[in-house]
């Protein structure tokens, strides 16, 4: 099952694509990571997927095809918005009980563990918890729904290191204990790898990388070689290449039985050197469909 | 939770906190070693098991825990045991949980403790000679090296370092 499927999609502001013939499918069971710089249409991706957007293009389904939106696709999936929107004034338990009174399965007993847990007070009003307490109590709401979709947009972007741990065990330990599949969006490379098994790169309103992460690393290189012979590597699909005077780094897609040109070293590579490659290149793309790779092409920045 | 139950005596007099659950190792990640987080594991596990502080029937931590602990994805866990499993280490029990089902380590705990004091031994000989601590693993190293080059110089077409006992050029 696909978790989210989207085809042709696209969303327009006035006369800006924030999004364009986005064509993607999340398969289940994954945590799916969405990066990509500011603007890349990231928040508005989620924000069609959940239903708090209409699509100006295209379609987008959640959960086997439940068209996003609908009550059968709202009924299995939770969404923490960006920077944890709560009611300030009320109270944690009063927010318990808005959520459980808005929604027709709520787990209060889950919920009210959950924050004992982690010793956030019932009384207190959700204003005035901190930050990594805001955001906690923000995701108990809705794992507490038990979805089998959980979105994320940003989740950890403001929170401390200790909080940002927290907050990721909790959403992988639902993960480990439920099956629910997370899809989330985030800046923070770091940690991509350790959380996340799937990876969507999104640039300028395109899907410019979609697929597992140990597929992307296994089928990504790093040559090192004499900047002259950068041309003879070039029938490869380079992904990016940074050239000194006399040596040359070329990220390539390559297997690893793929023979490496004499003289060159080949290294594997990282998620996150790997994500800020494609970043720096954007019409660069690995997509489990055609691709649109473009001719390797210097780009100028020297080592 | 209870602290009293959670702490133990060591055998060595040390007092050690362990996690009630009862696997003998926790997991720890290093993000900058550039290892994937998975393998890391792998290799924690074989690393346990060759200096004994696993044995086989002892149990591996609960995926929960390890995700709880570290926050790394399930998956990842998963994926480091059932490479234990493949290598014939570890062992899945639906319901229970992983086991370890092999040894790595060749030699008994009181060996190892015998060899590592005649180390200990070396190492102050070594450094009473003025070596620092890059001159000391240089010199392992290369001593490593030679002494596996001589011992299996002729059984190299059969293998290796794992040839063992039998290869024979003492």
């Amino acid at each position: 099952m696909n978790v989210i499927e989207a085809s042709g999609l696209g969303k327009r502001y006035g006369s800006t694509w924030a999004l364009r013939e986005c064509t993607l499918a999340i398969p289940a069971g994954h945590v799916a990571a969405l990066v990509g710089p500011n603007g890349a249409g990231k928040t508005t991706l989620l924000n069609m997927a959940v239903g708090l957007a209409t699509p100006s293009a295209g379609r987008v389904t959640v959960l086997g095809g439940r068209p996003a939106g609908s009550l059968a696709a709202l009924d299995g999936i939770a969404f923490v918005a960006q920077d944890t929107p709560m009611y300030k004034n009320l109270s944690a338990a009063d927010m318990l009980h808005l959520t459980r009174n808005l929604n027709h399965r709520f787990d209060q007993h889950y919920a009210e563990a959950r924050l004992a847990d982690l010793g956030i007070p019932l009384k207190r009003k959700a204003g005035r918890l901190s930050g990594g307490q805001q955001a906690q109590l923000a995701l108990t709401l809705a794992l507490a729904r038990h979805p089998l979709l959980l979105l994320l947009d940003e989740p950890v972007a403001m929170l401390d290191p200790i909080a940002r741990h927290d907050f990721m065990a909790t959403v992988l330990t639902a993960m480990a204990d439920e099956g629910v599949s997370v899809v989330l969006s985030s800046h923070v490379l770091a940690e991509l790898e350790r959380v996340a098994d799937y990876l969507i790169v999104l640039s300028r309103g395109q899907v410019q990388v979609a697929g597992e992460v140990d597929d992307l690393l296994a089928s990504h290189r790093m040559l090192t070689g004499p900047a002259g012979e950068v041309a003879r590597c070039a029938g490869r699909p380079v992904v990016q290449l940074r050239r000194g005077e006399v040596q040359a780094h070329m990220l390539v897609r390559a297997t690893a039985d793929n023979p490496v040109p004499a003289g060159w070293e080949a290294h594997p590579v990282g998620l996150e050197e790997l994500v800020l490659a494609y970043l720096r290149e954007p019409g660069a793309a690995a997509l489990p469909g055609p691709t649109l790779l473009r001719d390797a092409e210097p780009s100028g920045v020297t080592q | 939770m209870d602290i009293d139950k959670s702490i133990r005596t060591g055998a060595d007099g040390n007092v050690s906190a362990h996690a009630p659950a009862g696997s003998p190792i926790e997991f720890r990640l290093d993000a900058s070693s550039g290892v994937p987080t998975y393998l890391q594991l792998v290799q924690q596990v074989e690393h346990a098991l060759r200096l004994g502080y696993l044995k086989p029937g002892d149990q591996l931590p609960k995926v929960r825990d390890v995700v709880a602990a570290l926050a790394i994805n399930p998956n990842t866990v998963l994926k480091a045991y059932r490479d234990l499993e493949v290598k014939g280490l570890a062992v899945g029990r639906p319901g229970q949980g992983t086991f370890v089902q092999a040894t790595l380590s060749q030699v008994a705990l009181p060996e190892l403790t015998t060899l590592r004091r005649s180390l200990s031994g070396w190492l102050t000989a070594a450094d009473g000679a003025g070596l620092d601590e890059d001159g000391i693993v240089a010199l392992f190293t290369s001593a490593l090296r030679d002494f596996y080059e001589r011992r299996n110089g002729s059984s190299r077409t059969r293998g290796g370092v794992a040839a063992g006992e039998t290869a024979g050029v003492a």
